[in-house]
């Protein structure tokens, strides 16, 4: 079973690397982005057990070691 | 003055312990390198001093993965019991990554990596870090990061001005607020609540020679012995 863990700055914390993107884009032309945020994805292959216990497990890797949230946002998906 | 035990820790990455070791010595206290893997600091620590570098490469987020090293366990507890703490740059990430100092340090709102001489206002100067400074006094002391842009959410900041735990701002050489990293309200260093943990970005350790262009690290260092 695999565990995706996406990470981002929250919202109203700027994000420098958001808006340097940004501000690339748009200079490059792609004038219909309206706001770009940058985050991390973190992919753990784990033990099959089940679903539950390792979503309750990766939630407890993210809030201890994964996210800072302080700063940080983090979503997980499951996939079998 | 007193002369002190300080601690100073080491981790894989970590590059300025030895320029903590001569600060520290120039003003005639007695230092220890401790590298990561002890699992206890000196019975006999007056300060822990967490150096500045790039403790696990940086990597995740800085100060992260350092912050479960074991030597971070006991340097928890000694502050937890009172002891003095002092985290400087990567340091100073390090403690907030670790609870031990409100707030945390983003990218820099440029990106860029800054390495430079920098001014500083001592915005409250009541704690044992700074006691030989003056509020309102400009220090002028290196910077060197690539994440050193302080956040904190508006609550704990108004917590953070009554208790009188903001501690240096980065400004110009008249004292007027200077935007250098993206940092809130230009914070450069901070304490905690009972005032016995101290992280700054700015590098006092380098400053310690006027031949290197600055002493007023001596300044700041020198609070910790009185």
């Amino acid at each position: 079973m695999k565990a995706i863990v996406n990470i981002y700055l929250k919202e109203g914390v700027l994000d420098p690397q958001g808006k340097a993107v940004h501000h690339a884009l748009d200079s490059l032309g792609f004038d219909s982005v309206k706001d770009v945020r940058v985050g991390k994805q973190i992919v753990l292959d784990l033990d099959a057990k089940n679903k539950e216990e390792i979503e309750k497990e990766v939630k407890q890797m993210s809030e201890t070691l994964l996210a800072n949230t302080v700063i940080e946002d983090y979503d997980i998906e499951i996939v079998e | 003055m007193k002369s002190l035990n300080v601690s100073i820790l080491q981790f894989p990455g970590t590059n300025c312990e030895y320029d903590t070791v001569y600060a520290f010595k120039r003003l005639g206290h007695n230092t220890n390198v401790i590298w990561h893997k002890e699992e206890s600091i000196p019975a006999d620590t007056d300060l822990v001093v967490v150096p500045g570098g790039f403790s696990y490469g940086d990597y995740l987020r800085c100060g992260s993965i350092a912050k479960f090293s074991p030597v971070m366990k006991s340097v928890i507890a000694y502050a937890n019991d009172g002891g003095r703490v002092l985290g400087i740059c990567n340091g100073f990430q390090i403690l907030t990554e670790a609870g031990l100092l409100p707030g945390a340090l983003k990218r820099n709102d440029n990106l860029h990596f800054i390495s430079r001489h920098q001014h500083l206002k001592v915005v409250n100067s009541n704690n044992d870090f700074l006691k030989k400074c003056k509020e309102g006094e400009v220090l002028y002391i290196p910077i060197a990061h690539h994440d050193g842009n302080y956040f904190v959410d508006d609550e704990t900041l108004s917590d953070m001005y009554d208790n009188a735990q903001v501690l240096l701002k980065y400004c110009d050489s008249e004292g007027n607020p200077m935007v250098v990293n993206g940092s809130v309200e230009q914070i450069a260093g901070v304490c905690n609540k009972d005032k016995n943990v101290f992280g700054l970005m700015p590098h006092p350790e380098r400053a310690m020679e006027s031949i290197l262009g600055s002493k007023d690290g001596i300044r700041m260092l020198e609070g910790f012995g009185i």
